[in-house]
């Protein structure tokens, strides 16, 4: 085997979204030598799907908002399964991160008093989310691309990371391949952030692309560190539905947030019947309260009307439209209908306007006058990598993750917004903690010349096969098992069942057979992801299985009540000599001063 | 000169929707060529693909890939025209191919996909577009006026926004005859960080001025203005008309107004 070339940086990053730039950026301008890896070109992340907005408490538009009801409503949210520290942090530092950012160059929609405006989301009891238009997402990435340029990062572009490195139980750096040319890298690193974002594509109907294979979860289990939380996948509930090529796209949440109505095939608004009842009294009574609410947005001003019920949780709203569908009030393709075109055309183009033309050139629908066809779409996943707060650091040394890929922020269920504004806050802590923990290491940790060859040689493996199964074949049956089996609503024989599935699978993923050479050939990237879906989707089972109750995005058809003993635990899972084991870790306990912010005694909500 | 490999099979088990409304495109087939090769050459593939209802090119491309050439190289990320990745040359148009409806060509005849032109290929439908990640990083960045307020009005935002969601599809830079026919990447900068410069100069708390890398580094003089960047636009920017026409007339204001040229040289300004 010709000899591998290594690249040597302080701390690496792998994957090139928002929290992953953040963390590079905050490494960078601390004076470390930065390495930032993406699987995609740069910009191409998936953060730059993100629509609807950040999450942060600016009390620009509701003055009432404050840290604390940011804080409140997020383990709301979380149904009090989040680490409270992450969700403190997280409410405290949005806004300055917000600012930060329009500081660096981002322009966001404005107050009539020229400051940043903030739109309604569902769980967010005051409108909350810095926003421009239904491009949030773009504007952030290109803002942080720009500020990575100046900080002189040496981006990685189209480098898929396989493996992590350790030297004496600390991170020493990774091995990857150039999607390219084929050609493997020895990345010699003293930290590593993780910041590869979700799993989607171990689900068909996804609104992820094709680099969500849990890439980060699966590099960092398997060098020892914890995943916490994986049955926690979000299911959001407006995905598109029509036309096939499109299903699981996206439809942002800004859609309800600007006053979208969701009716099923008989007509009826049915989003208040499933309002869980210790939150009833935060919805509008009736479509009368819910439209004067709309219209108090629409014209800027503030209202004692209460939000439509569209916006509850995105876990409710999900659970609705499937049991909608579920009990034969489906709309024609197997959805709800969204309705937006009640208001006028031209505040529908200018707030929503990649909804507009998503609608209008995939699916032949114009949202200024049809309502939309929507159903659940597999989105995120709140489980990941248990990390430290402060620091997010993972339970391996020089090992951090932020983003998506990191767990103990939005504990049962996410909420809109948060998403965005947790990758800012933890990728900049992320990146401190990276870079000083790198400058305290005396020596370079080294990378043992065997396990490097190793890797070389399990990479190559379904390149040299005579022969063997399509990796795509491999692929479509893992989404199929994951879609019947787990999930949106789960039950234990299916789980079981399941399980039995992922083992075979992962036998036939390990046997698959990649044609054709290095040169950028996807089958073989396929080959490798695969392994990495295997990892996930196992311990989103394997959690889903131990947790007998129902939970935020979690929902049980044989434990449809929360367990209050489950709501102390986090379920856990190590890599161990014989496999995966999944077992209960105690959940941290919320110290008094924040209990005491629950001002209402806090109830658990029942099915 | 075409190789046909046909791959006939018998439709994809339906992905789980609902049967949908007969729109009598359920049934027949379409036939794509694709260009297969490298840096070296290569050739046009035949594929018979099954359509469904509001199939996109790269739909097909993807049932290709998953059933007979899993080595089929495309770039591709959100399949819903918000990330720019999959550009190509669809019937000879640059276009993404997520948004390329199959239902919009004619019904029988061949469809061909090829890369980029005017980017090295690296393989099928994969070119090198590192230069535009070159050209972007000598832009002088975002510089906030000295003493901002940081307030500004929602038309300010609006105007701005043509220029800001821009998604690097780069299809403008294909398309772009100064970088397409005249091979000029060395001297011109293209329509894409035209319009990146116009959402910076246009940023209502942006104090840098760039008109002179426009005229020296950037090359904004090259362009004659043919519109075809505008035409190809997969977010629908008024390239030619509201990027690089006002920062053509903001260089010549700044360098060939002759009554500032004579202030200038007599106030050393």
């Amino acid at each position: 085997m010709s000899a591998i070339p290594v690249v040597d940086h302080d701390v690496l990053v792998i994957g090139a979204g928002g929290a992953g730039l953040r963390a590079a950026i905050e490494a960078a301008a601390q004076g470390c030598s930065v390495g930032l890896i993406t699987k995609s070109l740069l910009g191409k992340a998936h953060t730059v799907m993100a629509e609807g907005g950040v999450a942060a408490a600016l009390a620009h538009v509701d003055p009432q908002d404050g840290w604390e009801t940011h804080f409140k409503d997020t383990m709301k949210g979380g149904s009090f399964l989040n680490h409270w520290r992450m969700a403190q942090l997280h409410a405290q530092e949005a806004p300055e991160r917000v600012v930060e950012l329009e500081r660096w160059g981002a322009l966001f929609d404005r107050t009539p008093d020229g400051r940043i405006l903030q739109r309604a989301f569902g769980g967010h009891t005051w409108k909350r989310l810095a926003h421009v238009g239904d491009r949030t997402g773009l504007e952030m990435i290109r803002t942080l691309q720009d500020q990575g340029v100046i900080q002189g990062l040496d981006v990685h572009m189209e480098v898929t990371v396989t493996r992590l490195f350790k030297d004496g139980g600390r991170i020493a750096g990774a091995f990857a391949y150039r999607r390219v040319t084929g050609e493997f890298v020895v990345f010699r690193a003293k930290a590593v952030v993780i910041a590869t974002g979700g799993v989607g594509k171990a689900y068909r109907i996804t609104s992820n692309s094709w680099e969500y294979t849990g890439d980060g979860q699966a590099l960092a289990y398997d060098a020892g560190a914890e995943l916490i939380d994986m049955e926690f996948v979000q299911f959001h509930p407006t995905g598109m539905v029509w036309p096939p090529g499109v299903m699981g796209l996206l439809v942002t949440e800004g859609v309800r947030g600007e006053g979208g109505i969701l009716r099923n095939a008989k007509g009826e608004r049915f989003m208040w019947k499933y309002l869980p009842e210790a939150r009833r009294h935060e919805y509008a009574e009736d479509e009368a309260e819910a439209r004067r609410w709309v219209e108090a947005a629409v014209e800027g001003r503030q209202t004692k009307d209460r939000r439509p019920p569209e916006l509850s949780t995105r876990d409710n709203v999900a659970r609705a439209i499937y049991t909608e569908v579920r009990e034969g009030r489906g709309s024609p393709h197997g959805g709800a209908f969204l309705d937006i075109s009640y208001l006028p055309a031209e505040r529908v183009k200018r707030k929503l306007p990649s909804m507009y033309h998503q609608f209008l050139e995939l699916a032949d629908v114009d949202i200024t006058k049809q309502p939309m066809e929507v159903g659940p779409t597999t989105h995120y996943i709140m489980g990941g990598v248990r990390v430290e707060p402060d620091t997010a650091a993972a339970t391996v040394p020089g090992l951090f993750a932020a983003g998506e890929a990191a767990a103990g922020l939005h504990g049962a269920n996410r909420l809109g917004g948060n998403s965005l504004s947790d990758l800012l806050v933890f990728g900049r802590r992320a990146g401190a903690a990276a870079a000083a923990y790198a400058r305290g290491l005396t020596a370079t940790p080294q990378i043992a010349a065997a396990e490097i060859e190793a890797e070389a040689r399990d990479l190559l493996a379904p390149l040299e096969r005579g022969s063997g199964e399509s990796p795509y074949e491999v692929h479509r049956a893992l989404q199929d098992v994951m879609d019947r089996h787990v999930g949106i609503f789960r039950v234990h024989e299916d789980l079981e069942k399941g399980l039995g599935e992922l083992a075979a699978l992962a036998r036939r993923a390990a046997a698959v057979r990649a044609e054709g050479d290095r040169v950028y050939n996807p089958g073989w990237h396929l080959a490798r992801d695969l392994r990495n879906l295997i990892v996930v989707a196992e311990s989103i089972t394997r959690g889903a299985l131990l947790r007998k109750e129902s939970r935020g995005a979690h929902s049980r058809l044989d434990f449809t009540a929360m367990d209050p003993a489950l709501g102390k635990v986090n379920f856990c899972a190590r890599k161990a000599d014989s496999g995966m084991t999944v077992e209960p870790t105690p959940l941290p306990e919320m110290p008094a001063e924040l209990k005491a912010l629950f001002v209402e005694p806090v109830k658990e909500k029942v099915g | 000169m075409s190789v046909t490999e046909k791959i006939d099979r018998a439709p994809a088990p339906g992905p789980g929707a609902a049967p949908g409304p007969a729109d009598g495109h359920g049934a027949r087939d379409a036939v794509l060529r694709v260009f297969r090769g490298d840096a070296k050459g290569g050739r046009e593939v035949e594929y018979k693909v099954p359509i469904e209802p509001g199939m996109v090119v790269l739909d097909a491309i993807h049932w290709i890939q998953g059933h007979g050439a899993p080595d089929l190289a495309v770039r591709w990320n959100c399949k819903a025209a918000k990330c720019g990745s999959c550009s190509a040359e669809v019937n000879g148009k640059p276009a993404l191919m997520c948004k390329s409806r199959m239902d919009h060509f004619a019904p029988g005849e061949p469809i061909s996909v090829r890369p980029m032109k005017t980017f090295p290929v690296i393989k099928d439908l994969v070119t090198d577009v590192s230069w535009n990640y070159e050209v972007n990083k000598r832009i002088p960045p975002f510089k906030a006026k000295p003493g901002a307020n940081w307030r500004w009005q929602q038309s300010d935002v609006d105007r701005v926004q043509e220029f800001r969601k821009c998604i690097e599809c780069f299809l403008c830079q294909d398309v772009c005859h100064v970088l397409r026919q005249h091979e000029l990447k060395h001297q011109f900068a293209g329509p894409r960080f035209f319009v990146r410069i116009a959402g910076l100069e246009m940023h209502p708390m942006d104090g840098e001025d760039r008109t002179g890398f426009l005229k020296d580094h950037a090359g904004i003089g090259l362009c004659n203005i043919t519109k075809c960047c505008t035409e190809v636009c997969p977010e629908n920017i008024t390239i030619t008309d509201n990027a690089i026409i006002p920062l053509k007339e903001r260089v010549v204001d700044r360098f060939y107004d002759p009554l500032l040229w004579v202030w200038s040289k007599l106030t050393g300004r």
